[in-house]
Protein backbone atom coordinates (compact mmCIF):
# COMPACT_ATOMS: atom_id res chain seq x y z
CA UNK A 1 0.00 0.00 0.00
CA UNK A 2 1.46 3.38 -1.02
CA UNK A 3 1.37 6.54 1.08
CA UNK A 4 -1.21 7.93 -1.32
CA UNK A 5 -3.46 4.86 -0.91
CA UNK A 6 -3.24 5.08 2.86
CA UNK A 7 -4.15 8.77 2.86
CA UNK A 8 -6.93 8.47 0.31
CA UNK A 9 -10.43 8.91 1.74
CA UNK A 10 -12.70 7.69 -0.99
CA UNK A 11 -16.08 8.43 0.53
CA UNK A 12 -16.76 11.50 -1.59
CA UNK A 13 -15.67 12.63 -5.03
CA UNK A 14 -15.22 16.13 -3.64
CA UNK A 15 -15.25 17.15 -0.01
CA UNK A 16 -14.44 20.45 1.66
CA UNK A 17 -14.30 21.06 5.40
CA UNK A 18 -14.36 24.64 6.64
CA UNK A 19 -12.93 25.91 3.35
CA UNK A 20 -12.19 29.64 3.35
CA UNK A 21 -10.40 31.78 0.81
CA UNK A 22 -9.32 35.37 1.35
CA UNK A 23 -7.97 37.88 -1.16
CA UNK A 24 -6.53 40.50 1.16
CA UNK A 25 -9.48 41.68 3.22
CA UNK A 26 -12.02 40.24 0.77
CA UNK A 27 -13.62 36.98 1.83
CA UNK A 28 -14.21 34.95 -1.33
CA UNK A 29 -15.25 31.77 0.48
CA UNK A 30 -16.25 31.41 4.10
CA UNK A 31 -16.38 28.09 5.95
CA UNK A 32 -17.70 26.14 2.96
CA UNK A 33 -18.53 22.49 3.63
CA UNK A 34 -19.59 20.45 0.63
CA UNK A 35 -19.80 16.77 -0.17
CA UNK A 36 -20.19 15.60 -3.73
CA UNK A 37 -21.06 11.90 -4.08
CA UNK A 38 -19.51 9.80 -6.84
CA UNK A 39 -21.36 9.30 -10.14
CA UNK A 40 -23.62 12.31 -9.68
CA UNK A 41 -24.00 15.63 -11.46
CA UNK A 42 -23.92 18.35 -8.84
CA UNK A 43 -24.46 21.98 -9.77
CA UNK A 44 -23.39 25.04 -7.85
CA UNK A 45 -25.50 28.08 -8.54
CA UNK A 46 -25.04 31.62 -7.37
CA UNK A 47 -24.87 35.19 -8.66
CA UNK A 48 -21.66 36.89 -9.87
CA UNK A 49 -19.12 37.17 -7.08
CA UNK A 50 -20.66 34.33 -5.07
CA UNK A 51 -17.35 32.46 -5.04
CA UNK A 52 -18.20 29.71 -7.54
CA UNK A 53 -15.13 30.14 -9.73
CA UNK A 54 -12.86 30.52 -6.68
CA UNK A 55 -14.19 27.23 -5.36
CA UNK A 56 -13.62 25.50 -8.70
CA UNK A 57 -10.08 26.88 -8.94
CA UNK A 58 -9.26 25.51 -5.50
CA UNK A 59 -10.71 22.10 -6.38
CA UNK A 60 -8.66 22.02 -9.57
CA UNK A 61 -5.45 22.91 -7.63
CA UNK A 62 -5.05 26.22 -9.50
CA UNK A 63 -5.50 28.13 -6.26
CA UNK A 64 -4.71 27.28 -2.65
CA UNK A 65 -7.27 27.46 0.14
CA UNK A 66 -6.56 30.03 2.87
CA UNK A 67 -8.11 27.77 5.51
CA UNK A 68 -9.82 24.40 5.75
CA UNK A 69 -9.39 21.02 4.15
CA UNK A 70 -10.15 20.06 0.58
CA UNK A 71 -10.24 16.53 -0.82
CA UNK A 72 -10.72 15.58 -4.44
CA UNK A 73 -11.21 11.87 -5.17
CA UNK A 74 -10.18 11.34 -1.55
CA UNK A 75 -6.83 13.14 -1.94
CA UNK A 76 -5.76 16.27 -0.11
CA UNK A 77 -5.27 19.10 -2.65
CA UNK A 78 -2.38 20.51 -0.64
CA UNK A 79 -0.38 17.27 -0.88
CA UNK A 80 -1.40 15.51 -4.07
CA UNK A 81 -1.75 18.27 -6.63
CA UNK A 82 -0.23 16.44 -9.61
CA UNK A 83 -2.17 13.22 -8.91
CA UNK A 84 -5.44 15.15 -8.53
CA UNK A 85 -4.78 16.96 -11.81
CA UNK A 86 -4.43 13.56 -13.48
CA UNK A 87 -7.86 12.53 -12.20
CA UNK A 88 -9.83 15.70 -12.94
CA UNK A 89 -10.91 17.47 -16.08
CA UNK A 90 -11.40 21.22 -15.79
CA UNK A 91 -13.11 23.57 -18.19
CA UNK A 92 -13.92 27.19 -17.57
CA UNK A 93 -15.33 30.11 -19.56
CA UNK A 94 -11.76 30.74 -20.78
CA UNK A 95 -10.91 28.09 -23.39
CA UNK A 96 -7.27 27.48 -22.22
CA UNK A 97 -6.32 26.78 -25.83
CA UNK A 98 -3.57 27.99 -28.17
CA UNK A 99 -4.95 30.34 -30.81
CA UNK A 100 -2.13 29.72 -33.30
CA UNK A 101 -2.50 25.94 -33.21
CA UNK A 102 -5.19 23.97 -35.00
CA UNK A 103 -7.99 22.14 -33.21
CA UNK A 104 -6.21 18.79 -33.58
CA UNK A 105 -2.77 20.21 -32.66
CA UNK A 106 -4.21 21.61 -29.44
CA UNK A 107 -5.68 18.26 -28.45
CA UNK A 108 -2.48 16.50 -29.51
CA UNK A 109 -0.41 18.79 -27.30
CA UNK A 110 -2.59 18.27 -24.22
CA UNK A 111 -2.85 14.57 -24.99
CA UNK A 112 0.95 14.25 -24.98
CA UNK A 113 1.12 16.15 -21.71
CA UNK A 114 -1.40 13.73 -20.15
CA UNK A 115 0.21 10.69 -21.77
CA UNK A 116 -3.07 9.57 -23.37
CA UNK A 117 -2.67 6.15 -25.01
CA UNK A 118 -3.77 5.75 -28.65
CA UNK A 119 -4.06 9.51 -28.81
CA UNK A 120 -5.06 10.00 -32.45
CA UNK A 121 -8.03 7.64 -32.11
CA UNK A 122 -9.09 9.35 -28.90
CA UNK A 123 -8.88 12.77 -30.56
CA UNK A 124 -10.92 11.49 -33.51
CA UNK A 125 -13.63 10.18 -31.17
CA UNK A 126 -13.82 13.38 -29.17
CA UNK A 127 -13.89 15.66 -32.20
CA UNK A 128 -16.78 13.62 -33.53
CA UNK A 129 -18.59 13.94 -30.19
CA UNK A 130 -18.22 17.71 -29.99
CA UNK A 131 -18.95 18.00 -33.74
CA UNK A 132 -15.67 19.64 -34.69
CA UNK A 133 -14.27 17.01 -37.06
CA UNK A 134 -14.75 19.25 -40.08
CA UNK A 135 -12.80 22.06 -38.36
CA UNK A 136 -9.96 19.90 -37.01
CA UNK A 137 -7.27 21.53 -39.19
CA UNK A 138 -8.41 25.12 -38.60
CA UNK A 139 -6.61 27.25 -36.04
CA UNK A 140 -8.47 27.96 -32.82
CA UNK A 141 -8.36 31.68 -33.64
CA UNK A 142 -10.81 31.10 -36.51
CA UNK A 143 -13.40 29.25 -34.38
CA UNK A 144 -16.49 30.89 -32.94
CA UNK A 145 -16.83 31.32 -29.19
CA UNK A 146 -19.18 28.37 -28.97
CA UNK A 147 -16.85 26.12 -30.99
CA UNK A 148 -13.92 27.09 -28.76
CA UNK A 149 -16.02 26.17 -25.74
CA UNK A 150 -16.84 22.77 -27.24
CA UNK A 151 -13.13 22.22 -27.94
CA UNK A 152 -12.30 23.28 -24.38
CA UNK A 153 -14.66 20.60 -23.10
CA UNK A 154 -13.04 18.03 -25.39
CA UNK A 155 -9.68 19.07 -23.93
CA UNK A 156 -11.02 18.65 -20.40
CA UNK A 157 -12.16 15.07 -21.00
CA UNK A 158 -9.27 14.04 -23.28
CA UNK A 159 -7.57 11.93 -20.58
CA UNK A 160 -10.85 10.31 -19.40
CA UNK A 161 -10.91 11.95 -15.95
CA UNK A 162 -13.02 10.45 -13.19
CA UNK A 163 -14.16 13.88 -11.95
CA UNK A 164 -15.16 16.75 -14.22
CA UNK A 165 -15.09 20.30 -12.89
CA UNK A 166 -16.94 22.62 -15.25
CA UNK A 167 -17.07 26.33 -14.49
CA UNK A 168 -19.91 27.90 -16.50
CA UNK A 169 -19.62 25.35 -19.32
CA UNK A 170 -22.75 26.65 -21.04
CA UNK A 171 -21.38 30.18 -21.42
CA UNK A 172 -21.33 31.18 -25.08
CA UNK A 173 -23.07 28.05 -26.36
CA UNK A 174 -25.99 28.26 -28.77
CA UNK A 175 -29.13 26.13 -28.40
CA UNK A 176 -27.76 23.20 -30.39
CA UNK A 177 -24.42 23.21 -28.55
CA UNK A 178 -26.23 23.47 -25.21
CA UNK A 179 -28.23 20.34 -26.00
CA UNK A 180 -25.09 18.62 -27.26
CA UNK A 181 -23.23 19.38 -24.03
CA UNK A 182 -26.15 18.20 -21.90
CA UNK A 183 -26.21 14.96 -23.87
CA UNK A 184 -22.44 14.54 -23.36
CA UNK A 185 -22.70 15.25 -19.64
CA UNK A 186 -25.23 12.46 -19.26
CA UNK A 187 -23.09 10.15 -21.37
CA UNK A 188 -20.06 10.80 -19.15
CA UNK A 189 -22.18 10.34 -16.04
CA UNK A 190 -23.45 6.99 -17.24
CA UNK A 191 -19.86 5.92 -17.95
CA UNK A 192 -19.02 6.47 -14.27
CA UNK A 193 -17.78 10.06 -14.11
CA UNK A 194 -18.69 12.56 -11.43
CA UNK A 195 -19.50 16.10 -12.55
CA UNK A 196 -19.38 19.27 -10.50
CA UNK A 197 -20.55 22.28 -12.46
CA UNK A 198 -21.30 25.93 -11.86
CA UNK A 199 -23.98 27.87 -13.69
CA UNK A 200 -26.22 30.91 -13.49
CA UNK A 201 -29.01 29.05 -15.17
CA UNK A 202 -31.57 27.90 -12.64
CA UNK A 203 -33.67 25.98 -15.13
CA UNK A 204 -30.75 23.93 -16.42
CA UNK A 205 -29.51 23.29 -12.91
CA UNK A 206 -32.87 21.93 -11.85
CA UNK A 207 -33.34 19.92 -15.05
CA UNK A 208 -30.04 18.16 -15.43
CA UNK A 209 -28.53 17.86 -11.93
CA UNK A 210 -28.85 15.30 -9.18
CA UNK A 211 -28.07 17.84 -6.51
CA UNK A 212 -27.94 21.64 -6.36
CA UNK A 213 -25.79 23.77 -4.06
CA UNK A 214 -26.49 27.48 -3.62
CA UNK A 215 -23.48 29.70 -2.98
CA UNK A 216 -24.02 33.33 -1.95
CA UNK A 217 -21.40 35.83 -0.83
CA UNK A 218 -18.88 33.03 -0.38
CA UNK A 219 -21.17 30.97 1.85
CA UNK A 220 -22.94 27.75 1.07
CA UNK A 221 -26.47 28.69 2.01
CA UNK A 222 -28.47 25.78 0.72
CA UNK A 223 -28.11 22.30 -0.72
CA UNK A 224 -30.88 20.09 -1.95
CA UNK A 225 -31.74 17.26 -4.30
CA UNK A 226 -32.58 18.75 -7.68
CA UNK A 227 -35.87 16.84 -7.73
CA UNK A 228 -36.96 18.75 -4.63
CA UNK A 229 -36.09 22.09 -6.14
CA UNK A 230 -38.40 24.68 -7.57
CA UNK A 231 -37.30 27.84 -9.32
CA UNK A 232 -39.50 29.86 -6.97
CA UNK A 233 -37.66 28.31 -4.04
CA UNK A 234 -34.23 29.33 -5.37
CA UNK A 235 -35.37 32.84 -6.23
CA UNK A 236 -36.59 33.20 -2.68
CA UNK A 237 -33.19 32.07 -1.43
CA UNK A 238 -31.46 34.63 -3.64
CA UNK A 239 -33.69 37.40 -2.38
CA UNK A 240 -33.18 36.33 1.19
CA UNK A 241 -29.41 36.15 1.12
CA UNK A 242 -28.32 38.49 -1.63
CA UNK A 243 -31.16 40.95 -1.83
CA UNK A 244 -31.32 40.49 -5.61
CA UNK A 245 -32.09 38.15 -8.43
CA UNK A 246 -30.00 36.35 -10.97
CA UNK B 1 9.24 9.60 -18.11
CA UNK B 2 6.46 12.13 -17.46
CA UNK B 3 9.12 14.81 -17.06
CA UNK B 4 10.67 14.34 -20.50
CA UNK B 5 7.33 13.72 -22.19
CA UNK B 6 6.07 17.06 -20.88
CA UNK B 7 9.25 18.90 -21.86
CA UNK B 8 9.22 17.59 -25.42
CA UNK B 9 5.50 18.38 -25.76
CA UNK B 10 6.04 21.99 -24.65
CA UNK B 11 9.12 22.42 -26.84
CA UNK B 12 7.34 20.94 -29.86
CA UNK B 13 4.30 23.16 -29.24
CA UNK B 14 6.44 26.32 -28.99
CA UNK B 15 8.37 25.43 -32.16
CA UNK B 16 5.10 24.75 -34.01
CA UNK B 17 3.64 28.06 -32.81
CA UNK B 18 6.81 29.85 -33.96
CA UNK B 19 6.77 28.13 -37.36
CA UNK B 20 3.21 29.32 -37.76
CA UNK B 21 3.58 32.88 -36.49
CA UNK B 22 7.30 33.47 -37.31
CA UNK B 23 7.28 36.27 -34.78
CA UNK B 24 9.88 35.49 -32.13
CA UNK B 25 13.00 34.70 -34.17
CA UNK B 26 12.33 37.45 -36.71
CA UNK B 27 11.66 40.08 -34.00
CA UNK B 28 14.74 39.01 -32.08
CA UNK B 29 16.97 39.09 -35.14
CA UNK B 30 15.75 42.44 -36.43
CA UNK B 31 16.01 44.07 -33.01
CA UNK B 32 19.53 42.75 -32.36
CA UNK B 33 20.64 43.76 -35.85
CA UNK B 34 19.34 47.28 -35.30
CA UNK B 35 21.33 47.56 -32.07
CA UNK B 36 24.48 46.28 -33.76
CA UNK B 37 24.08 48.67 -36.71
CA UNK B 38 23.34 51.67 -34.47
CA UNK B 39 26.41 50.99 -32.33
CA UNK B 40 28.49 50.48 -35.45
CA UNK B 41 27.70 54.00 -36.64
CA UNK B 42 27.66 55.58 -33.18
CA UNK B 43 31.24 54.57 -32.35
CA UNK B 44 32.74 55.59 -35.70
CA UNK B 45 34.67 52.35 -35.70
CA UNK B 46 38.24 52.07 -36.81
CA UNK B 47 39.98 48.76 -37.36
CA UNK B 48 42.19 49.23 -34.30
CA UNK B 49 39.35 49.72 -31.80
CA UNK B 50 36.73 47.39 -33.29
CA UNK B 51 37.88 44.37 -31.25
CA UNK B 52 37.55 46.33 -28.01
CA UNK B 53 34.00 47.49 -28.69
CA UNK B 54 32.54 44.55 -30.62
CA UNK B 55 32.08 42.08 -27.69
CA UNK B 56 30.15 44.64 -25.63
CA UNK B 57 27.96 45.58 -28.59
CA UNK B 58 27.23 41.94 -29.36
CA UNK B 59 26.16 41.06 -25.83
CA UNK B 60 24.14 44.26 -25.35
CA UNK B 61 22.26 43.41 -28.55
CA UNK B 62 21.72 39.79 -27.51
CA UNK B 63 20.64 40.75 -24.00
CA UNK B 64 18.05 43.29 -25.15
CA UNK B 65 16.76 40.95 -27.84
CA UNK B 66 16.61 38.10 -25.31
CA UNK B 67 14.31 40.15 -23.08
CA UNK B 68 11.88 40.46 -25.99
CA UNK B 69 11.95 36.71 -26.53
CA UNK B 70 11.39 35.83 -22.86
CA UNK B 71 8.51 38.29 -22.54
CA UNK B 72 6.86 36.94 -25.66
CA UNK B 73 7.33 33.35 -24.58
CA UNK B 74 5.03 33.82 -21.57
CA UNK B 75 2.68 36.35 -23.15
CA UNK B 76 1.69 33.59 -25.57
CA UNK B 77 0.79 31.44 -22.58
CA UNK B 78 -1.34 34.22 -21.09
CA UNK B 79 -3.47 34.50 -24.21
CA UNK B 80 -6.65 32.47 -23.77
CA UNK B 81 -5.56 31.42 -20.29
CA UNK B 82 -3.09 28.86 -21.65
CA UNK B 83 -0.82 29.20 -18.62
CA UNK B 84 -3.68 27.82 -16.52
CA UNK B 85 -4.00 25.01 -19.04
CA UNK B 86 -0.32 24.20 -18.46
CA UNK B 87 -0.70 24.46 -14.68
CA UNK B 88 -3.48 21.86 -14.89
CA UNK B 89 -1.13 19.26 -16.34
CA UNK B 90 -0.45 16.29 -14.05
CA UNK B 91 3.29 16.81 -13.68
CA UNK B 92 5.81 18.84 -11.74
CA UNK B 93 5.65 22.48 -12.77
CA UNK B 94 9.40 22.53 -13.36
CA UNK B 95 8.52 20.68 -16.60
CA UNK B 96 6.99 23.94 -17.85
CA UNK B 97 10.19 25.80 -16.97
CA UNK B 98 12.49 23.37 -18.79
CA UNK B 99 10.23 23.24 -21.85
CA UNK B 100 10.06 27.03 -22.09
CA UNK B 101 13.80 27.36 -21.38
CA UNK B 102 14.73 24.99 -24.21
CA UNK B 103 12.42 26.84 -26.61
CA UNK B 104 13.93 30.20 -25.59
CA UNK B 105 17.48 28.90 -26.02
CA UNK B 106 16.61 27.47 -29.42
CA UNK B 107 15.04 30.73 -30.63
CA UNK B 108 17.95 32.80 -29.32
CA UNK B 109 20.52 30.55 -30.99
CA UNK B 110 18.64 30.75 -34.28
CA UNK B 111 18.57 34.55 -34.04
CA UNK B 112 22.29 34.57 -33.16
CA UNK B 113 23.06 32.48 -36.23
CA UNK B 114 21.39 35.19 -38.30
CA UNK B 115 22.98 38.15 -36.48
CA UNK B 116 26.56 36.96 -36.15
CA UNK B 117 27.59 36.98 -39.84
CA UNK B 118 26.32 40.56 -40.19
CA UNK B 119 27.98 41.51 -36.91
CA UNK B 120 31.24 39.99 -38.21
CA UNK B 121 31.00 41.99 -41.42
CA UNK B 122 30.24 45.28 -39.67
CA UNK B 123 32.92 44.98 -36.99
CA UNK B 124 35.43 43.06 -39.07
CA UNK B 125 35.83 40.27 -36.54
CA UNK B 126 36.29 36.53 -37.22
CA UNK B 127 33.38 34.38 -36.05
CA UNK B 128 34.41 30.98 -37.39
CA UNK B 129 35.88 30.02 -34.06
CA UNK B 130 34.70 27.08 -31.94
CA UNK B 131 35.65 28.81 -28.68
CA UNK B 132 33.57 31.86 -29.60
CA UNK B 133 30.52 29.71 -30.34
CA UNK B 134 31.02 27.81 -27.08
CA UNK B 135 30.95 31.12 -25.17
CA UNK B 136 27.88 32.27 -27.09
CA UNK B 137 26.04 29.02 -26.33
CA UNK B 138 27.01 29.06 -22.63
CA UNK B 139 26.15 32.75 -22.28
CA UNK B 140 22.81 32.21 -24.02
CA UNK B 141 21.95 29.28 -21.73
CA UNK B 142 22.75 31.27 -18.58
CA UNK B 143 20.91 34.38 -19.72
CA UNK B 144 17.89 32.35 -20.87
CA UNK B 145 17.85 30.35 -17.62
CA UNK B 146 17.43 33.52 -15.58
CA UNK B 147 15.27 35.22 -18.22
CA UNK B 148 12.76 32.38 -18.44
CA UNK B 149 12.32 32.31 -14.67
CA UNK B 150 11.84 36.08 -14.35
CA UNK B 151 9.56 36.24 -17.40
CA UNK B 152 7.24 33.76 -15.67
CA UNK B 153 7.22 36.08 -12.63
CA UNK B 154 6.79 39.29 -14.61
CA UNK B 155 4.03 38.08 -16.91
CA UNK B 156 1.41 38.39 -14.18
CA UNK B 157 2.40 41.93 -13.24
CA UNK B 158 0.78 44.98 -14.79
CA UNK B 159 4.02 46.59 -16.05
CA UNK B 160 5.40 43.28 -17.34
CA UNK B 161 7.46 44.72 -20.22
CA UNK B 162 9.30 47.04 -17.83
CA UNK B 163 9.39 44.58 -14.96
CA UNK B 164 11.34 41.85 -16.76
CA UNK B 165 14.53 43.86 -17.54
CA UNK B 166 14.43 45.42 -14.06
CA UNK B 167 14.33 41.97 -12.47
CA UNK B 168 16.60 40.21 -14.93
CA UNK B 169 19.58 42.47 -15.65
CA UNK B 170 20.93 42.81 -12.09
CA UNK B 171 20.82 39.01 -11.67
CA UNK B 172 22.23 38.29 -15.13
CA UNK B 173 25.18 40.70 -14.76
CA UNK B 174 27.70 37.91 -13.96
CA UNK B 175 26.71 35.99 -17.09
CA UNK B 176 26.89 39.09 -19.27
CA UNK B 177 30.29 40.13 -17.85
CA UNK B 178 31.75 36.64 -18.25
CA UNK B 179 30.37 36.36 -21.78
CA UNK B 180 31.65 39.78 -22.83
CA UNK B 181 35.10 39.30 -21.30
CA UNK B 182 35.62 35.87 -22.78
CA UNK B 183 34.32 37.02 -26.19
CA UNK B 184 36.80 39.92 -26.09
CA UNK B 185 39.70 37.61 -25.26
CA UNK B 186 38.75 35.17 -28.02
CA UNK B 187 38.52 37.99 -30.57
CA UNK B 188 41.93 39.21 -29.37
CA UNK B 189 43.29 35.81 -30.32
CA UNK B 190 44.21 34.73 -26.80
CA UNK B 191 44.65 30.97 -26.26
CA UNK B 192 41.85 28.92 -24.73
CA UNK B 193 43.56 28.39 -21.37
CA UNK B 194 43.58 32.19 -20.90
CA UNK B 195 39.81 32.33 -20.97
CA UNK B 196 39.29 29.10 -19.07
CA UNK B 197 38.40 30.95 -15.85
CA UNK B 198 35.60 32.88 -17.58
CA UNK B 199 34.22 29.74 -19.15
CA UNK B 200 34.19 27.98 -15.78
CA UNK B 201 32.33 30.96 -14.35
CA UNK B 202 29.79 30.80 -17.18
CA UNK B 203 29.31 27.08 -16.63
CA UNK B 204 28.85 27.62 -12.90
CA UNK B 205 26.24 30.34 -13.44
CA UNK B 206 24.37 28.20 -15.97
CA UNK B 207 24.12 25.36 -13.46
CA UNK B 208 23.23 27.65 -10.53
CA UNK B 209 20.49 29.50 -12.44
CA UNK B 210 18.93 26.31 -13.78
CA UNK B 211 18.96 24.54 -10.40
CA UNK B 212 17.52 27.58 -8.59
CA UNK B 213 14.83 27.97 -11.22
CA UNK B 214 13.88 24.28 -11.01
CA UNK B 215 13.58 24.55 -7.24
CA UNK B 216 11.57 27.75 -7.25
CA UNK B 217 9.36 27.48 -10.33
CA UNK B 218 6.50 25.73 -8.48
CA UNK B 219 6.22 28.81 -6.23
CA UNK B 220 6.64 31.25 -9.12
CA UNK B 221 3.53 29.80 -10.76
CA UNK B 222 1.47 29.90 -7.58
CA UNK B 223 -1.40 32.34 -7.61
Amino acid sequence: MTRMDSEQQNTWAVETKGLSKFFGHIIALHEVNIKVPYHQLVTIIGPNGAGKSTLMRILSTLSRPSRGQVYVDGLDVGKWGAEIRRRIGYATHQPLLYNDLSVRENLRFFGHMYGVPDLETRIQQLLAKVELLDRQHDTVRTLSRGMQQRLAIARAVLHSPTILLLDEPYAGLDQHATELLTHLLHEWLSSGSTILMTTHDLNWAARISDKVLVLLNGRLVHQTEASALSEKHIRELYRQYAGGGL
Amino acid sequence: MNFWRGITAILRKDVLTELRSKETVSTLSVFALLVVVIFNFAFELRVENAHQIAPGVLWVALAFAGVLAFNRSFLLEREGGCMEGLRLMPMERSVIYVGKLLANILFMLLAEAIILPIFAALFDVPILNAALWMVIVLGTIGFAAAGTLFAAMAVNTRAREVMLPILLFPIAVPVLIASTKSTAQILDGQPLFEIYAWIRLLLAFDVIFIVLALLSFEHVLEE
